[in-house]
This record gives structure tokens, C-alpha cells and sequence, in this order.
């Protein structure tokens, strides 16, 4: 279906505005109709997000794209946050680990920093795969049309924020930014966020939000779930706790299948304002009881090469932490390690969170009081830390379902995870 | 031979040698090897993938439902043919999805001589009769040929 342009688009497309812009136009137009979108709209939120946040060696040709836009002068007409940076000396690595990390893989950081710079970077601060938390400020309004990639964003911007946005990639996500334009399709439509499962959640009591996410996730894959039967453990107000739950929730459902939106039964924007009316008339029905839940569970490969292996690292904040996660989690290690008899984890452990949420934190009086457990903060991508041969083949555990799944780390739920790093090691 | 008809997101012809997913390709998972260590053919490095995993894709003809995983996965697809990493085709049996749909227009519209066919729409009947090893020819209408 041939998309049906406004004069100012068309003229853009046939080169009015140069070559380059030409190019980025063509790219959008070609995206939109591949799926069906008779139009474009305007992308109407204060900020983007972009998901390819690495300077990794190998990406010399997404370098030379953005010199190629750099060069013609354009610029992302929204200022832009990053997903997080793939390096940080205060984790944990060894001599060839460091080697692998500054000298072979991430050595392009700083040029790509520059050349995002030039292109619309908010501040240095702005590497975070959470960038909606009020301490970073890209938190758009409800019904704003977004051109952001990272899918743990997405679906919270979707869902929890009541934003538009599809499940973009890399690199169409700065396109849409410099053309302030988006093709109009699927999640930006109502009828795109209308639900074909419902999810009766069963439970005996409040469900792993990364557990529930990662089953759910699965079974609905690219559709969108209503899911019922969660009020009685959220409430029915997006309050801070119910906001990390669902940031947790829907990070699982994205990374273990790709959702992009998903209608929580009271709690979530539109399904406070329009109830069942959003659930299709042959919506499939999935019902998660705890047995479901272990059955998931029980079915993660594990594929370390030593199963028995003792855990050498431990990763909490894949999506980042919020300032109030953070503060709960120093409360939980210090009790659990009270109850133990150890003064500090026996696992090195990572908190990973935004650098804005990260220097918040350190002003509260839990700072030094984490810093006493042996916890370690950091802003780093965990997924990034992982993605080499030297790092994925070391026995990493993670309370993240999306860590899980796109690295070798292994899954325990919080619960457990506690137990792990507080009194067991291993 | 049986022929199918599909849609052409990016357009081109190429014949070659069938290799065939029977689950979603994790875009990222299976191209890293040859992104970050400059593997030359392409080996699949998706652990994940039994049908994959290990098997050269460059040069051949990708069969799959849809790609999974991050959404890097445009980016991904871009490099690999940018760095002539790329398979010789891809043929999906389902609707193409917005990662594989954004990489394979990034590589036509930014990329100077990169041929990599896109077809998708080819139905479950394609995917289940195609096996690892027959030829393939893409035609520029969305027919592809397999023997």
C-alpha cells in the first residue's frame, strides 16, 4: 500500500531538504509501508530514546551513517537519552577481561559519545535503559507519539506511561527523531492496542514480576495481554512500588517474547479509562497459576558449563533500578545478612541504575549503608558486560528474566537471589 | 520444484543454498560472532538455536518465521551487510517484524551494490516444505523457487 504523504513530506522525499534527508524520509516511508501505514504522524513527545548506546569496534558502519547525517546537518529535532554505557572500571573484571573491554571491543566509545553529542545527546548523564525515571527526566505524557527502540522502554512508555510508540529498531529510532515524523501503525493506533489474550493470573501469592513476565512474554509473544487479577498485590494506583513492579514485569514480557504493550485490570492508564472495552472479541485466554509459574521456571536452560559452578558475579537492575528499588534492596541485604551472620555478600554483587538515579541515591543515608554490605553500583549495561566470550563463559546469576535471555547468566527469582548473595554463595 | 509467492520488502534475485529456522533467528544472538570478532562466514552464535547454531549464514538462503530478541536487531542486520557479513537472501514465512523490516531497509536505502533480497508472507506451507540444503531463487515479483 502506497502511504499518502502531506506537500512538505513529499518534498522532502523528492530532496527538497538535500540527499541525506531525502534518504532518512525514503527509510521511514519504506518502514511505515511494510506494515500497512497509510500516513505518517508527528512525533509530539519532549525527548527521544535511543537504544544503540556501545562504541563497539565492529559497528564502523552505523559510524558511518551517523557521519553521514552529522555531515549533511541534521540533527535529532528532540534532544535524546541513551540505553546505558556497555563499560564501568567499578565492576568487577579481570586483567584479560579489561584488555577484551577497552582495547578490542567497546575502543570507539568515545568517538560515538562525540558524535551523539552532535547529533542531540541531553547531557552525559543520559545512559540509562530507564530514562523515564523523574531523576533523568524523559518521562513522556500520556497519547505522546514516541520514535524510541529500547523494548524494556517501550512497553513502559506504552503501558505504565500511556505514550505511542512501536517496537522500533536501532537506528530507526534516531530517523523518526530527525524527521520529527513516524509512520502511523500498529501500537501508535487504537485498534493496535486493542487486547487478543487475556491473562488470568491465579497465583497463591504475588508473583517474580520477572517470573509472571517472562510466562506471559512467551505464551502472547508480538500480541498485547489485559491482565487481570493483579489488584489485589498492585492496588489500582501507579504508585512507586506498582511503577517498579511493572517496569520488571514488562521488561520480562518484552525480552522473552516481544510485547510491547500490555493493559493491567484497573491499574494502567487505558485500562482505567476504557476497561474490558479493550479486550477483542476473540481474545485467546491464559490462566497463571503457581504451578504455571514453576513450570516456566523449571523449563530456563541453564547452560553454564559446570552447572554446580560457585557464582562469580551478580547482577540486580536489568532494566535499572529506581531510587526506591535501591533503597528496598539495601534493606533487604542488610536484614538478610543480619539474619545470617555475615557482614558482607558473599557474592560480588552489582546494583546497576542511571546515573542520575545513582547520584540521588548517594546523597540519601543508604549509600553508606549499601557500601557497608560490599555492594557495588554501577551504571553499566549488564547485557553489554556480558556479550563477550571471556565474560559469558563466567557463572553469573541474575534476578533479570532479560539477562537471562540474552546472555548465559542464570535466572533465581529476588527471593532466592537474596538467599544466594546473603548466606548461601553458591 | 515448488514455487511460493510472497512480498518484497527489499528487492533483488539471488539462488543459493537453503538454510532454514524452524523458530524465531535472534538477530543479535546469531550475528555476534561475526560482528564483534569478524568472523568471516557468518557462523550462527545463537546457543539457543539448535537449528542454527554453528552453521554459516553468509551466502545462503535464510528461511525463517520472523526474528526475535533485542531491538538492535535493525542495526545488527545493517552492519552484517554493510561488512558483506549478510546472508543471500531472507525469506519469512510469517508477516515480516519491525526489527528485520527496519534492518533490511536500512541496508537498501543507506547501502550502495548490497543485494540481499527480502521476502516475507511466504506462509507455514514454505517453511515446513523447505529443508537445510535445497537450492532456492529468488525472483524480483516475491516467487521463490525451491528444489
Amino acid at each position: 500500500m502506497a502511504m499518502i504523504l502531506t506537500d512538505e513530506q513529499q518534498a522532502i522525499l523528492n530532496g527538497s531538504k538535500g540527499e541525506t534527508m531525502a534518504k532518512v524520509m525514503k527509510t521511514l516511508v519504506m518502514y511505515g509501508e511494510a506494515f500497512g501505514a497509510e500516513k505518517l504522524v508527528p512525533v509530539t513527545s519532549k525527548y527521544n530514546h535511543l537504544v544503540t548506546s556501545f562504541g563497539l569496534k565492529m559497528i564502523t558502519p552505523v559510524y558511518k551513517l551517523m557521519d553521514e547525517l552529522i555531515e549533511a546537518g541534521l540533527t535529532s529535532r528532540q534532544k535524546f537519552s541513551m540505553d546505558p554505557r556497555p563499560v564501568d572500571k567499578n565492576v568487577p573484571a579481570n586483567f584479560l577481561q579489561n584488555i577484551i573491554f577497552n582495547k578490542i571491543m567497546y575502543t570507539k566509545q568515545d568517538f560515538y559519545e562525540t558524535q551523539l553529542e552532535k547529533l542531540g545527546l541531553m547531557d552525559k548523564n543520559a545512559f540509562t535503559c530507564t530514562c523515564y525515571m523523574d531523576e533523568v527526566g524523559n518521562k513522556p505524557e500520556k497519547g505522546e507519539v514516541l520514535s524510541w527502540a529500547e523494548s524494556s522502554a517501550v512497553v513502559y512508555a506504552n503501558s505504565v506511561l500511556g505514550a505511542r510508540c512501536n517496537r522500533n529498531s536501532g537506528i530507526i529510532d534516531i530517523m523518526g527523531s530527525i524527521a520529527g515524523y513516524v509512520p502511523y501503525f500498529g501500537l501508535l493506533t487504537d485498534e493496535g492496542r486493542t487486547a487478543t489474550w487475556v491473562v488470568e493470573v491465579k497465583t497463591t501469592k504475588k508473583p517474580d514480576a520477572q517470573l509472571l513476565g517472562s510466562a506471559i512474554g512467551m505464551k502472547v509473544m508480538e500480541d498485547v495481554p489485559y491482565v487481570k487479577g493483579m489488584n489485589k498485590y498492585l492496588g489500582e494506583k501507579l504508585d512507586d512500588a506498582a511503577c517498579t513492579y511493572l517496569k520488571d514485569f514488562g521488561a520480562a514480557t518484552a525480552s522473552n517474547g516481544a510485547v510491547g504493550l500490555y493493559h493491567i485490570e484497573n491499574l494502567t492508564p487505558e485500562a482505567k479509562e476504557l476497561g474490558e472495552s479493550l479486550i477483542a472479541p476473540d481474545a485467546r485466554v491464559y490462566v497463571v497459576d503457581d504451578a504455571e509459574l514453576e513450570r516456566v521456571k523449571s523449563e530456563y536452560p541453564v547452560v553454564w558449563k559446570n552447572k554446580d559452578a560457585k557464582p562469580k558475579l551478580c547482577f540486580i537492575g536489568c532494566p535499572h533500578m529506581s531510587l526506591q528499588q535501591m533503597k528496598d534492596w539495601t534493606d533487604r541485604v542488610e536484614n538478610a545478612l543480619k539474619e545470617a551472620g555475615n557482614k558482607k555478600v558473599l557474592v560480588p554483587t552489582v546494583f546497576t541504575a542511571a546515573p542520575d538515579v545513582l547520584e540521588a541515591f548517594n546523597k540519601t543515608e543508604y549509600a553508606d549503608r549499601l557500601k557497608k554490605t560490599g555492594v557495588i553500583t554501577s551504571y553499566i549495561c549488564p547485557l553489554m558486560y556480558m556479550n563477550n566470550p571471556l565474560c559469558g563463559s563466567m557463572p553469573v546469576i541474575t534476578c533479570s528474566n532479560k539477562l537471562r535471555t540474552y546472555s548465559t547468566a542464570r535466572f533465581y527469582s529476588e527471593d532466592e537471589i537474596l538467599v544466594k548473595i546473603t548466606k548461601e554463595g553458591k | 520444484m515448488k514455487t511460493f509467492k510472497g512480498r518484497v520488502i527489499a528487492p533483488g534475485t539471488c539462488e543459493a543454498e537453503a538454510l532454514v529456522t524452524h523458530g524465531g533467528l535472534n538477530t543479535l544472538a546469531s550475528f555476534q560472532k561475526a560482528l564483534q570478532f569478524g568472523d568471516k562466514k557468518t557462523t550462527c552464535s545463537d546457543q539457543n538455536n539448535p537449528d542454527l547454531y554453528g552453521k554459516q549464514m553468509l551466502n545462503k538462503a535464510l528461511c525463517l518465521p520472523q526474528t526475535i530478541g533485542s531491538t538492535t536487531g535493525g542495526m545488527v542486520i545493517y552492519c552484517a551487510c554493510a561488512m558483506e557479513r549478510q546472508p543471500a537472501c531472507m525469506l519469512f514465512s510469517n508477516p515480516i517484524d519491525s526489527l528485520a523490516a527496519a534492518g533490511s531497509i536500512l541496508a537498501s536505502v543507506w547501502l550502495d551494490n548490497v543485494n540481499m533480497p527480502v521476502v516475507d508472507s511466504l506462509g507455514d506451507e514454505f517453511l515446513n516444505y523447505v529443508k537445510e540444503g535445497m537450492t532456492i531463487k529468488v525472483k524480483e515479483d516475491g516467487i521463490v523457487e525451491v528444489e
